[in-house]
Parts: structure tokens; C-alpha cells; sequence
């Protein structure tokens, strides 16, 4: 049977090139990288070269990375560090209502320790208004934290535009780049911001390896303390082989980054466009344009995400759901909510994620499979039978 | 998540049952789009005894498997029988459920009873069946 992996959002295999270069480091160079002796300096210089490659990826300097064990813990590093190392000055925080939860719990947090947090809806296509930045800020306000894009619609939200105000303002601006980093160009510079998270397993790097981009002079609070390790700002044992990987991937990325967009876009256009042709009722969810190149967020009608899942699962075809039934809350995601998606229908919700690694066969593969599935289970429901009853009545 | 056992993946994938009963005796429609999971049971009554049972599901995994395993668990059974069914006795012929997914059990017995309520409407009788007032959902938490 065929396999075709549709879920790059989750994560991504390990490109061969990134495990080659860090097979080196569990066994041969294991080095503790504080350590002054020459085995511990191989490792340390390893370290160094994967931050310098780490840091060309987004336009920055090495001495502005601080490595990190995911995307989650750069997000909460940066909430939180930020928002207490500048509270002399202030103690206003904005975000938008559809950042992911490792913004949202920390802002939730810093809301318990005394700070206030304004949270900006969306239009309904997932894009965050500038203006809305800029009525919401108040004397009181230190940071602002708006992801570069989201991680299930794919919104490219305007980053340059609330950076200007943020500027202006003299606001600190923290981006979670995760979900863009690999797959389109993220530069420091031109999006204007003080801070950025992203992950390596995001675009064919090792989990467990990930960074936070600070400007130089920004402070911040390290969130995990009692090591010299990171400048001092984040202790604990180097993760050698992961960030050797991570620095071998962002090298990959930068110089593939354009082939990526290309190359995704036009088979994620061919999947959107066979489905379209093939299924009614469906909505395609997030922004027609400012959108991730290999993202592809769709809502049929009548159906619920997790049994398509699970039928796409025994067909090869691995994708995500953004049903209610899949959280332990039995929430459809607070995403679909925010840009106000019907709550019915968000509950048969995909997220089909495109990598290198997929063909055109593939997405050929996946129009085939997929109408069958929702057809069967539009048979099997009772929300559509209801419907085909109302359409018969109204035709009489 | 916890995965699904054999027994819940087979009654998803080859769901007995499936349907709608032309002037069924019984027609129990229970939860909410919003929640995930709507079932509806339709039932035919000969003598006391349940002779046919279908149903149609818009749901999860769960919610499918369990629907199919309520309609299996009923046919044949009295109307007494049937309203011992409880979600426990579903969700064990099933070979167990996730933990967060008890609720679709709680489901299949609420659409079953419902059914059997509306026989008992149809019929014009005093209707003697107790909804389960716990549905297991909960909203507030992420």
C-alpha cells in the first residue's frame, strides 16, 4: 500500500544529510561542551558552528540565538522572560486569540503574577489587524507576541506592518516563527522584531532542538536557571547531536527554502483543487493568498474529523484532525472558533500538511481515496440525512 | 491519546447496522454537532421484543463503534432487557474505551433510551425509561 505522510505540521523526518552530521556526536565527538579539555572544546565548537548556521537561516547573529529543547519552551522563554525583565516599565501584554497554546498558557500565567493581556481576535480569514495592534496598545504596555503564521489555518499573519507601530512605540515584539521557519523566508531584520521562536523537527531536523532568536540588548529572564550554558540565559547540558542536526538543517533550509514554497504550493494547490472538484460542501479554511505554501485546512459538512482520519489511516494516508472528539475538552480548536467557523462543521475538520517527500502521485492517491471516505460517512450520518430530507422538501 | 482497541477499530471500520428503519417503532436522536457526536436510533418492536435496530452516526471512532454495538447488543432483546443496557455494558462488549472517549459509550445508551421513550410516545403509554443525566462532557477544559 501506499504511504503518503500529510501531517509536516506535526513533524518531519529527519533529512539523511542532518542525521549524517550528527551521527558523529552521540558516541565519537560525546563531549560536554562546558568542559575545557579538548574533548569537550570539539563539542563546543560543534555547538558554536550549528548556532552560526542556526542564526544565517533567519538573519541573525549568533550571540542573538539561544538554543532551546522545542518550540514550546522557546514560546514560554519568551513570554515570560520578556514580560519579567521588563515589568519595571510596564505590565500590558498583547497577543492574538489564535496563537498557539504555548503563548496563550504562558500569557494566562503572567495574567495570575499581576500582569494584564489583550487578546486580539482575527478577521475571518485567520489575518490579525495592524490598527487592532496599534488601538490596543497603553502606556502600559512592554511586549507584543503575533505568530508569523498559524500553525493550522497556515494565515501569514502582517509581522512587518505591526512591527512598524511596535517600533515606533519602543514595544518589544517576540513572532512565533515556528510554524514558518524552513518553509518560507523568515529574516529578523526585515520583519522587525525582537524576538523569534522556532523548532528544528519543523523542516527536517531532530526533535528536541529548537531556538530563540533575542535581539542584542533585549533582556530577558532565563526560565531555566543553575548552568553558564547559553550565556547564562538557559541551563542544562547542550543537546550536542540535536543542535549539530538543527544547524544542518536551517543550512539545508536557507538554501532550499524557495524550492520548498514552489514545490509544495503547487501540489497543495493540485490536492485543494481535486478535492474542491470532487466534494461539496466544503470549506477551505485560512487566508486564499498570505497562506503556508504546504498547508491545507478544509471542513466538510456532515462529517467528523477523527473518522476520516482514521479511515484516510487505513488507506496510507496520515493527516490531522481538528475535531472536538480527538481534544479531551470536546472543543472544536479555538482557531476555527476565532475566525468563526460553525462550530458543526469545524468538528470535520483536516489539516493535510505537504512535505518534500510527497509526488504528485501521492496527491493524485489522496483525491481518489478521500471523496469515498466522505461520502460513506455522510451516508452514515444524520446530520446529513437530515439535510438531503430538508433539500427534497424544499424541491417539492 | 489512548488507542483504540481491535474490537472498537472493527465495529468502525464494518459497522453492523448501519441505516434508517421505514416507519420504525422508535426514533431516539441525541447529542450535539458541536460537541462532536450526534446518533440517532431507530428501532422496530414486535411483541415486546426489539426485532431490528439501526442507526446512523455523525461522530468519532468511538461514537460509530459504539452506536454499531448498541444496535448488535439490542436485537433480540425485550424492551425490559433493553433498558438495562447500560454505557459500561457497550463500552465492555467493545473490549474497553479511551478514557476520554466514555462519553460516546453514554451516548449509544442515551440514543437507545430515547428510542424506547419514543416507542412508548408512539404508543401513547406512560413512558417508564430514565434518561441518564450525566453525559461525561466537559466543557471547560483545554
Amino acid at each position: 500500500m501506499r504511504t503518503v505522510y500529510l501531517d509536516h505540521a506535526a513533524t518531519t523526518p529527519v533529512h539523511p544529510k542532518v542525521l549524517e552530521a550528527m551521527l558523529p556526536y552521540f558516541s565519537g565527538t560525546f563531549g560536554n561542551p562546558s568542559n575545557l579539555h579538548d574533548i569537550g572544546r570539539e563539542a563546543k565548537n560543534a555547538v558554536e558552528e550549528a548556532r552560526a548556521k542556526t542564526a544565517a537561516l533567519v538573519g541573525a547573529t549568533p550571540g542573538e540565538i539561544y538554543f532551546t529543547s522545542s518550540g514550546a519552551e522557546s514560546n514560554n522563554f519568551a513570554l515570560k522572560g520578556l514580560a519579567q525583565a521588563n515589568s519595571q516599565k510596564g505590565k500590558h501584554i498583547i497577543v492574538s486569540q489564535i496563537e498557539h497554546f504555548s503563548i496563550l498558557h504562558p500569557a494566562k500565567t503572567l495574567e495570575k503574577s499581576g500582569f494584564t493581556v489583550t487578546y486580539l481576535p482575527t478577521d475571518k480569514e485567520g489575518l490579525v489587524n495592524p490598527d487592532d495592534v496599534a488601538k490596543a496598545i497603553t502606556k502600559d504596555t512592554i511586549l507584543v507576541s503575533i505568530m508569523h503564521a498559524n500553525n493550522e489555518i497556515g494565515t501569514i499573519e502582517p509581522i512587518e506592518a505591526i512591527s512598524k507601530i511596535t517600533r515606533e512605540k519602543g514595544i518589544l515584539f517576540h513572532t512565533d516563527a515556528v510554524a514558518t521557519t524552513g518553509w518560507i523566508p523568515v529574516n529578523v531584520g526585515t520583519l522587525g522584531v525582537d524576538a523569534l521562536s522556532f523548532s528544528g523537527h519543523q523542516f527536517y531536523g531532530p526533535k528536541g532542538a529548537a531556538a530563540l532568536f533575542v535581539r542584542k540588548g533585549v533582556r530577558i529572564k532565563p526560565q531555566i536557571e543553575g548552568g553558564i550554558q547559553e550565556d547564562g540565559r538557559r541551563a542544562g547540558t547542550e543537546n550536542v547531536p540535536a543542535l549539530v542536526g538543527l544547524g544542518k538543517a536551517a543550512e539545508l533550509a536557507a538554501a532550499e527554502v524557495g524550492n520548498r514554497m514552489k514545490y509544495t504550493s503547487q501540489l497543495r494547490d493540485k490536492l485543494q483543487k481535486g478535492l474542491q472538484d470532487r466534494i461539496e460542501d466544503m470549506v477551505i479554511n485560512g487566508h486564499p493568498v498570505s497562506r503556508l505554501p504546504h498547508n491545507l485546512n478544509v471542513s466538510f459538512w456532515y462529517v467528523e474529523g477523527e473518522s476520516m482520519l482514521l479511515f484516510l489511516n487505513m488507506e496510507g494516508i496520515s493527516v490531522s484532525s481538528g475535531s472536538a472528539c480527538t481534544s479531551r475538552s470536546l472543543k472544536s480548536s479555538h482557531v476555527l472558533t476565532c475566525i468563526g467557523t460553525d462550530a458543526a462543521v469545524a468538528n470535520g475538520t483536516l489539516l493535510m500538511t505537504l512535505g518534500m517527500g510527497n509526488s504528485a502521485e501521492d496527491i493524485d492517491y489522496v483525491i481518489e481515496k478521500l471523496p469515498p471516505i466522505v461520502q460513506r460517512l455522510r451516508e452514515m450520518s444524520p446530520l446529513y440525512e437530515d439535510m438531503m430530507k430538508k433539500k427534497k422538501a424544499a424541491a417539492r | 491519546m489512548e488507542q483504540y482497541s481491535s474490537k472498537v477499530m472493527d465495529h468502525f471500520a464494518h459497522p453492523h447496522n448501519v441505516g434508517e428503519i421505514e416507519n420504525a417503532d422508535g426514533v431516539g436522536t441525541v447529542g450535539n454537532p458541536v460537541c462532536g457526536d450526534v446518533m440517532r436510533l431507530y428501532i422496530k418492536v414486535d411483541n415486546n421484543v426489539i426485532t431490528d435496530a439501526k442507526f446512523k452516526t455523525f461522530g468519532c471512532g468511538a461514537a460509530i463503534a459504539t452506536s454499531s454495538m448498541v444496535t448488535d447488543l439490542v436485537k433480540g432483546k425485550s424492551i425490559d432487557e433493553a433498558l438495562k443496557i447500560s454505557n459500561a455494558a457497550v463500552a465492555e462488549a467493545l473490549g474497553g474505551l479511551p478514557k476520554v472517549k466514555m462519553h460516546c459509550s453514554v451516548l449509544a445508551e442515551e440514543a437507545l433510551k430515547s428510542a424506547l421513550d419514543d416507542y412508548y410516545k408512539k404508543k401513547g403509554v406512560a413512558s417508564p425509561v430514565k434518561m441518564p443525566a450525566e453525559s461525561g462532557h466537559e466543557h471547560d477544559m483545554e
